[in-house]
């Protein structure tokens, strides 16, 4: 494990190659449990966890796994380690856990972790597909969380549950406060949100090629 | 939720709940093969078709074989199983019996199995407590929904190709966008069914 290729990877997996923004996988829980803060934060801790326990699995037995039935396998290993991820979450954190509902489980076919699986820990040693795994996991749980962000702040008006706008427009001399913007915590607003961010960070990538290019 | 009748829960599947545009489910191969309507409409229909038949099968599953023995946390891992065994079995049925449906649906079978809607169905059908009957119409109603979206969307993305819209916001951006505007049109329907 050479230091250039971690630090190639943890490039590639967090701005450059974005599994949410540039490999556009694992939309369908970056949009349904981005309304609310802390449930994307657990969602993401708990992919993050899934995706390297599983890289590393899968780069364990990456020479006696038989290529025919590779996917099946692949597949049983997340799976498993999905079913760990939702026992805690229902023992620790029992409403976070029903807010998320099948989302937890369908961390199962989300796309990232099985692509990633494929790409690279099937094909790399143990130690460096454990690294492409939790930063594959950051990778996504950042963007989800910028959107998160937003779409609570400007759907509830609060950050973490605390009402922040609420104040603010009645310190500007509202006096109805901060009204709930619905659009933002329903289904398009998740879309709309996601599409924003995806024009932001290609138009900063394809800003910065033609710099470098000039 | 018994007292629900079957069909409500099939048409509100397909307008009101719709599983991609209101519950986000499905959206990797629908951000992917909505470029051209015949083969959204051959993904649009397998799904339909694997929707129907596992979910029927799932609920056999869940309630015959994982309640009585008291491990319905493992049904994550069984309904995978199940998920990906009908979809190879499919293909093997329909390679051997209809070469005409082989070619225009029997391509999209292997990209089913890692389609979150199928494993969604399954999931949510044991959430809201479903019943046989209700899951299965739930699991049709469900997949018609998302040929519906993937249409629509093949529809407007085929046109979309004149158009000039800015560099980076091409592909996946204004796809999204657009799935945000069907979805604002698909919240309007929510004053006729509502089902939670």
């Amino acid at each position: 494990m050479t230091n250039s290729k971690v630090a190639e990877v943890i490039r590639d997996d967090l701005w450059k190659n974005n599994p949410v923004t540039v490999q556009i996988l694992g939309i369908c829980s970056t949009l349904a449990v981005t309304n609310i803060f802390l449930n994307t934060l657990v969602m993401g801790l708990g992919l993050t966890f899934v995706t390297s326990f599983s890289a590393l699995t899968i780069s364990l037995l990456r020479n006696i796994i038989p290529p025919r039935v590779r996917m099946m396998v692949q597949t049983l290993v997340i799976a498993s380690f999905v079913v760990i991820v939702d026992i805690v979450l229902k023992a620790y954190v029992p409403n976070i856990s029903k807010a998320l509902g099948p989302y937890v489980g369908l961390i199962i076919t989300n796309c990232i972790i099985m692509g990633r699986m494929e790409a690279f820990a099937s094909s790399n040693k143990p130690g460096i597909a454990f690294l492409d795994g939790v930063t594959s996991g950051i990778g996504y749980a950042w963007v989800l969380l910028v959107i998160a962000f937003f779409r609570e702040l400007l759907g509830f008006g609060t950050i973490l549950g605390t009402p922040v706008l609420d104040p603010v427009m009645r310190g500007l001399g509202y006096s109805e406060g901060w009204v709930q913007w619905a659009f933002m915590i329903m289904a398009p607003g998740g879309f709309f949100m996601l599409a924003l961010f995806i024009w932001v960070t290609n138009s900063v990538t394809a800003g910065k090629a033609v710099r470098t290019k000039k | 939720m018994e007292s629900l009748s079957p069909w409500v829960i099939f048409f509100a599947a397909i307008f009101t709940g719709n599983i991609l545009l209101v519950y986000f489910l499905g959206m990797c191969s629908f951000l992917s093969v909505s470029k051209r309507i015949n083969t959204a409409l051959g993904l649009g229909l397998a799904v339909t078709f694997v929707l129907t038949i596992t979910s029927a099968l799932n609920y056999v599953v869940y309630r015959m074989v994982l309640q009585p023995l008291g491990i319905e946390y493992l049904r994550y891992i069984v309904f995978i199983v199940v998920i990906a065994a009908t979809v190879q079995l499919l293909e093997l049925f329909i390679e051997r019996y209809s070469e005409v449906l082989y070619i225009n649906l029997g391509i999209f079978l292997p990209l089913i199995t890692v389609n979150c809607a199928i494993l969604g169905v399954s999931l949510f059908m044991v959430i809201r407590d479903y019943t046989f009957i209700q899951s299965v119409l739930f699991g049709a109603g469900s997949g018609l929904g998302w040929l519906l979206a993937i249409l629509a969307m093949a529809g407007i993305r085929e046109r979309l190709n004149e158009q000039r819209i800015p560099p980076a916001l091409r592909g996946p951006g204004i796809t999204l966008i657009i799935t945000g505007i069907m979805a604002m049109a698909f919240i309007g329907f929510s004053g006729m069914v509502q089902i939670q």
